[in-house]
């Protein structure tokens, strides 16, 4: 019988007439719900609105002022990927952008990375010191490497000197077309790829000593024991590594934009720096649009990919 | 017991005596590890060489060290950088993002790791989706968004905050959440017994003992917003308002040739994260590697 007269209240009703009912409630949805309300509003309306928005833009001609948008539906997106010869070109250097990225340093943050595994003294001193170019600024970083590659003052004149040559180092990288984003990828990596190595240093070091005693009782060399030991206990982050600098690849900017802005003659451009330009400089808004949401698939398609893969059960 | 077998088999590895073999492998890797110091420092030493130098000797001596040590360089690129403002905003920029960053995202984290109300496995889909959104999908929009906010009279600086809050928030959620879902809930719950609030629970028992969290968060969150670029070129036109690197940006283009005067701007603009670099090198190292995957 007292069971039934502390009866829990079901109906809507009934609950919000029970007093403990409602300081629950209070406590366990309302409270919490109070507390994450601040952020996920800013959230909601700096990342998820104008997300949206940008899709419907795209399917525009708004031009980014005045109040002429007409609905052009996938124009924009034919005239991307059919018409626009830059945004091949510029699509195209994103892919050379991202082959860059996945190879060298990936290898140079590996390489590195075992050698400093092995080494017990000095081994935070070098840690640190590798890690500085990560925390630099990307206007920094650019004014250091645009004086360094100058071609009367930077380090090729100074090769030409010692070398008793002339104008063999000494050229503008970053102001020819054909060494003009490798340059600057060359540039971003100096500041980036000490970031990776640390990265997978970590890792390295949390493999347990004894796989590599065990490797070497049983006769593995150096390379082996890379291959067999070291690759797959840092396997995750590895692969993880290299889905996000994909992804990144696709959303270059700031080195590029310092540096060229795309040129000489769109030969550095990539999309995000188009796409700036489109949106900002040359009041095509709605194709500018189109361009964020490419890249965005882009990068959702890799993302995928990834996913996938792993789902698959792929031993990655 | 596995310790001890660790230990022994170790031995018997080193006892064979590779100890040759090992001091050559360890001038291998030392040998590695200087180059790629040099090439990660060199850059830098020009840098602070060419910032004590004047125009007449880096024309002679654009490379190696200073002949005649110049501090005329500091004050000339303070003044006409006008660092002495766009210094006070990106110092506002940063501790205001820090400060609303840790707020709101310690208040939310802690409502996801410990009252989980209903909607938190949504919410967290929809933190974990939309970090996946490039900043280009949105910027254009964004941008006509922030300008009618700032024509009705809202401050650009602090409208450029509020991106840069949203911006962090996945990360901040994730990695705070983590933090907090790993404290044992006893404490909570004995503070809870003593009559304190959700809200005491949250400042005197789950604050303290989550420090290293907000330390992490602040840190690589501050680091992002000092080195930011590309909104704040965006959303703020008025040069009294530019944070550093924008500043920067526009005098490196106006004094091109003044290589004395821009390196020495430089090296402005990267001290202060110098010094905070080595004072907290282990926080910084390790907090922009959790950072960094959790992205």
């Amino acid at each position: 019988m007292a069971v039934l007269s502390q009866k829990k209240p079901t109906t809507v009703f009934e609950k919000l007439n029970d007093e403990t009912w409602r300081r629950k409630f209070l406590r366990n949805v309302v409270i919490p719900w109070i507390f994450i309300a601040p952020l996920l509003l800013i959230h909601i309306y700096v990342v998820a609105i104008p997300a949206v928005q940008g899709v419907y833009m795209s399917l525009t001609d708004w031009k980014g002022v005045g109040m002429n948008v007409n609905y052009v539906g996938l124009e924009n997106y034919r005239e991307l990927f059919f018409e626009d010869e830059t945004f091949g070109k510029a699509l195209g250097n994103n892919v050379a952008w991202m082959i860059f990225f996945l190879t060298v340093p990936f290898i140079m943050a590996l390489f590195c990375a075992t050698q400093l595994a092995q080494v017990k003294r000095g081994g935070m001193l070098y840690r640190s010191i590798l890690f500085i170019p990560y925390v630099l600024a990307s206007v920094v970083t650019t004014t250091i490497w645009k004086n360094l590659l100058n071609p009367q003052k930077g380090i090729g004149a100074a090769m030409d000197n010692i070398l008793g040559l002339e104008n063999t180092f000494g050229v503008a990288y970053l102001g020819r077309p054909e060494s003009a984003l490798m340059s600057i990828a060359f540039i971003d990596n100096w500041h980036f790829w000490g970031f990776l190595m640390i990265l997978f240093l970590a890792a390295m070091q949390s493999i347990p000593p004894v796989l590599y005693d065990a490797a070497k009782i049983d006769g593995a060399n150096r390379w082996q024991e890379f291959r067999h030991v070291t690759l797959p206990g840092i396997r995750p982050i590895l692969v993880f590594m290299f889905m996000m600098v994909a992804i990144w690849s696709f959303l270059a900017f700031d080195y590029i934009f310092l540096l060229t802005q795309g040129g000489p003659g769109g030969a550095s451009e990539v999309i995000a720096t188009q796409l700036y330009k489109n949106a900002f400089f040359r009041f095509q808004a709605g194709y500018g649009a189109a361009q964020g949401v490419v890249i965005s698939i882009f990068a959702g398609f890799i993302i995928l990919i990834f996913v996938t893969v792993k789902r698959r059960g792929w031993d990655i | 017991m596995t310790a001890i077998g660790k230990v022994s088999l170790r031995d018997t590895v080193l006892q064979r005596g590779h100890s040759r073999e090992r001091s050559r492998l360890l001038v291998f890797n030392h040998t590695v590890l200087l180059l790629l110091t040099a090439f990660a420092v060199i850059p830098l030493l020009v840098l602070a060489f060419n910032s004590v130098k004047t125009n007449f000797e880096i024309g002679q001596n654009p490379l190696g060290p200073p002949v005649n040590i110049v501090s005329e360089n500091f004050p000339n690129a303070w003044e006409r950088g006008n660092f002495a403002t766009t210094m006070g905003n990106s110092i506002i920029y940063v501790v205001a993002t820090i400060a609303a960053e840790l707020v709101f995202g310690g208040l939310a984290a802690y409502a996801l790791a410990r009252k989980k109300p209903p909607g938190s496995d949504l919410l967290m889909l929809y933190f974990l989706v939309a970090s996946t959104i490039p900043l280009w999908m949105y910027i254009v929009p964004l941008f006509v968004q922030i300008n009618a906010l700032k024509r009705i009279g809202i401050d650009a600086r602090f409208l450029l905050i509020m991106v840069y809050v949203a911006g962090s928030a996945p990360l901040t959620i994730f990695l705070l959440r983590s933090y907090m879902i790993d404290l044992p809930t006893e404490l909570e719950d004995a503070a809870r017994v003593d009559g304190a609030n959700e809200f005491q629970v949250l400042t005197r028992i789950v604050l303290p003992l989550t420090k290293p969290g907000f330390l992490t968060v602040g840190l690589v969150v501050g680091l992002g917003v000092w080195n930011e670029f590309l909104l704040a070129l965006t959303f703020i036109h008025d040069p009294n308002q530019f944070p550093v690197t924008t500043s920067f940006y526009k005098f490196v283009d106006r004094f091109d040739r003044d290589w004395a005067l821009t390196s020495a701007g430089a090296i402005i603009i990267i001290f202060p994260v110098m010094v905070l670099f080595l004072a907290l090198q282990r926080q910084f190292i390790e907090g922009l590697a959790e950072g960094g995957i959790k992205t």
